[in-house]
């Protein structure tokens, strides 16, 4: 099972996990990304999170098939945050639920990588004296 | 033909508008459209890197662009 979600609300772990809970599992894998307080001594304000939707749903959908068929998993989760977001926020949320915990961890290791490499969902930080695009400019 | 650009994150600052019509040649590539970008638009050249999606799904520099298309101009990505 898939359970894909781009939300402008916010993420409820507990849902979350109730969703990937399987009785043919034996163990459970959450990555959970919250908002840092600094970059670089920098203290961060607020990030600004957006999507291009579509083709953002349609890339994690391939993260989570691509994770299936490559680890013995059952369900795969991925649910990411938009909008403006402060401080401890979570901005995504992957779960994993496997028979065995070898698969879940890497499975959900995997999901996270690749989601910061082709997901289109950008981030703004904001600091108290600028802000900038991560990861717009080398 | 004129085709629709959808512009994200720092894109859509370089553009000043989330959606742009521009006009190519018939039968032009992505390719073709990244250096007429990069000629209207140089601040786009200093990003670490940027990608094409046609349809939802990033396109090779080979691809024909058609006046349907959904094209996007994706900056380097960030989510997580």
């Amino acid at each position: 099972m898939t359970d894909l979600k781009i939300s402008s609300e916010p993420l409820d772990i507990i849902s979350c996990i109730g969703k990937v809970k399987n009785l043919q599992c034996g163990g459970m894998d959450i990555f959970i990304g919250t908002i840092r307080n600094k970059t670089k001594e920098k203290k961060v304000v607020r990030l600004e999170y957006e999507a291009y939707e579509p083709m953002a749903l349609k890339e994690m959908k391939k993260i989570a098939e691509y994770a299936l068929q490559l680890w013995p998993v059952e369900n795969i989760l991925i649910h990411h945050r938009v909008g403006v977001l402060k401080t401890g926020d979570i901005a995504v949320i992957v779960a994993v639920c496997a028979p065995h915990r070898e698969a879940a961890f890497d499975a959900c290791r995997y999901a996270i990588d690749t989601l910061k490499k082709t997901v289109p969902i950008w981030k703004k930080e904001v600091f108290e004296d600028g802000e900038e695009w991560v990861a717009a400019h080398a | 033909m004129e085709i629709r650009l959808l512009a994200f994150g720092i894109v859509k600052e370089i553009f000043k508008v989330n959606l742009m019509e521009i006009s190519l040649p018939e039968g032009s590539t992505v390719d073709v459209l990244r250096k007429n970008l990069e000629h209207e638009f140089p601040a786009i050249k200093r990003l670490s890197t940027y990608m094409i999606a046609v349809n939802n799904e990033y396109a090779a520099e080979d691809v024909i662009l058609k006046a349907q298309d959904e094209i996007a101009i994706i900056p380097p990505v960030s989510g997580g």
